[in-house]
């Protein structure tokens, strides 16, 4: 039969895209029920179109608070993770020294270690220090649990660099600190870019490790959980809409933008 | 005139210069040091130092009134083990499902964006990452309204018979879905599947398509082909791409609180609130190094058996 034979041949490609529909789905919700007008506390079954969450999205007590918090929190732990695992990532990859394999396991750690882990002996010094829970022990633990992944980002980039190529500014006459700026830290810059990203996604939706630090503060994930609980309003559905579109229009500029770039440029 | 006088010593190779580079040259050992410093000084203090505290903390006795006091009081890891068995077990069971459903789930997509997408290649990638932009907990909650009790996967689970035998597996209740172990492991393994594809598209692009040329020009079937060349080439995803997956999942409680129901408790919940909640410190921390040794271990034994050490 074709369609048996059609099916066989194309099996891959349709498992993919089923796979690629579970993961959409929950984000089509989210989308569609930011649109509803709910019954009730919770926001979980369909009632009526409306669009009141979308013309006042900041209009549930606390939550814009908290989504702005969380975007500071995850600007400066980015900030700090970037500086802190750029440097490590050079270390690692420019220079030959003794502590190398140490170094490289105690980076490779806290990515092996389930969060909760990490969360709970967080909790543990913090108490032990009597240290006030709040933005800064967040902030401290967020650059912490990002700095790996900035580390291995860059890492990825400065590896596949050509040394050659400072070699060359060198005989050029370009001192140290020249060389860097202008060659080295610019090819290195998109494994940077990555690291930052990436440390600014998962501080900002980091929600295990913030749940022990936090004390009393409430982040945006916080905000989240705690309306599972109380009830979730609209303007959740609304934000998470809205990161969605940010986030994929980003892209799509960006792409565009480099594609721009690359048919002007003579390569 | 001295005769006996020693020959000449060969001219210093450019003295002027070695005071110059030596100096450079100490301070150059110790760049790396000086660009280790802050971010291990970092780890050292809030990841290193931590488990110390914590691991004192496992072995102290006494309550949040009074005080605690280190008394190397062991049992409290066989207190916690015992009683919380139960939660372990589940976790362990949970995170390998998801795992390997993720795994399932994860290569022929990984596969299809790698070899099939062509010009598509780059909008399914974004496809793939862009549900990360949306808070994961906002996208958990979201199951709660695909996966309600009059919701239309229900329905048609139930319709289908899927339902019947499902429940007499245990994974769900005959009438629904949520607060069932099928929603947790459906919630764990929707939130780490992006950690299992990523890792698995990136060894599969690396393919060279000339491998999978010459393995047909030797009369390789497809499914030969993919089982002797793709698939050994494609373990070095697979490794990372399930390690990424099975470790976050093994102390996950978001899926298993917000999907599940007292039933499907997994041990990181307990940790949670034994720490936030009871304030029992001391089982807690012994909770959570047993999570962690449990954890490295199978890691451990994982990467050795599956020959990629060189990965870590």
């Amino acid at each position: 039969m074709p369609v048996v034979r059609m099916l066989r041949r194309h099996l891959v490609v349709i498992a993919g895209l089923l796979t690629l529909a579970y993961m959409i789905v929950p984000n089509v919700v989210v989308m569609v029920f930011s649109f509803n007008d709910p019954k009730g506390r919770f926001n979980y079954s369909w009632q009526r179109f409306s669009l009141d969450a979308w013309k006042d999205p900041c209009g549930v007590a606390d939550l814009c608070g908290s989504l702005s918090l969380s975007l500071q929190l995850a600007a400066w732990a980015t900030l700090g993770a970037t500086v802190l695992g750029t440097m490590i990532a050079f270390a690692l990859v420019r220079y030959r020294f003794r502590a190398r394999g140490t170094v490289n396991s105690l980076i490779f750690l806290p990515m092996a270690m389930p969060e909760v882990v990490m969360a709970a002996s967080l909790l543990t010094l913090f108490l032990n220090m009597g240290a006030q829970l709040g933005f800064w022990t967040i902030l401290i633990a967020h650059v912490m649990f990002c700095l790996s992944f900035v580390v291995t980002a860059v890492k990825a980039r400065v590896m596949s660099m050509d040394p050659r190529l400072e070699e060359a500014a060198r005989d050029l006459y370009a001192g140290p600190a020249q060389t860097f700026l202008r060659v080295t830290l610019p090819i290195a810059a998109p494994g940077i870019a990555a690291g930052a990203l990436l440390a600014f996604a998962l501080s900002f939706d980091d929600f295990i490790i913030t749940n022990f630090t936090a004390g009393s503060t409430v982040t945006f994930p916080m905000y989240v959980w705690g309306s599972a609980q109380r009830g979730t309003p609209v303007q959740i559905n609304v934000i998470g809409t809205a990161m969605f579109i940010i986030a994929v229009g980003a892209v799509v500029i960006g792409r565009l933008v480099a594609d721009r770039r690359k048919n002007k440029s003579p390569f | 005139m001295t005769t006996t006088e020693a020959p000449p010593a060969p001219p210093e190779p450019v003295p002027p210069t070695t005071a110059e580079t030596r100096k450079p040259s100490v301070r150059r050992r110790l760049v790396p040091y000086w660009l280790l410093l802050p971010g291990i000084a970092w780890l050292l203090v809030f990841f290193v130092l931590p488990m110390v505290y914590q691991a004192s903390t496992s072995v102290q006795t006494g309550s949040l009134e009074k005080g605690y006091e280190v008394t190397w009081h062991l049992a409290t890891y066989w207190d916690a083990l015992s009683e919380y068995w139960p939660q372990f077990v589940r976790s362990l069971l949970y995170a390998g499902t998801a795992t390997l459903l993720c795994l399932l789930l994860g290569y022929p997509l990984a596969h299809f964006i790698a070899f099939r997408a062509g010009r598509w290649r780059n909008v399914v990638l974004v496809l793939v990452i862009a549900p990360f932009f949306t808070s994961f907990l906002i996208r958990t909650l979201a199951w709660k309204t695909i996966l309600a009790d009059d919701g239309t996967v229900v329905d048609v689970l139930g319709a289908l018979h899927v339902l019947d035998v499902t429940s007499w597996l245990g994974w769900t209740q005959s009438d629904r879905v949520l607060a069932t172990p099928l929603a947790v492991v459906c919630g764990l393994t929707y939130n780490f599947l992006p950690f299992m594809v990523l890792p698995l598209y990136t060894s599969l692009e690396r393919i060279d398509h000339r491998l999978h040329e010459a393995a047909s020009d030797l009369y390789a079937t497809p499914a030969t082909t993919f089982r002797k060349v793709t698939f050994p080439l494609s373990m070095p995803g697979v490794v990372s791409g399930t390690l990424l997956t099975f470790i976050p999942a093994s102390g996950d409680y978001v899926n298993a609180e917000l999907l599940g129901s007292t039933d499907t408790k997994m041990v990181g919940s307990v940790i949670q609130s034994q720490f936030l909640r009871v304030l029992d410190y001391p089982t807690a921390a012994a909770l959570s190094f047993i999570l962690m040794a449990v954890v490295l271990v199978t890691v451990t034994v994982y990467i050795r058996r599956s020959g990629t050490e060189g990965l870590v």
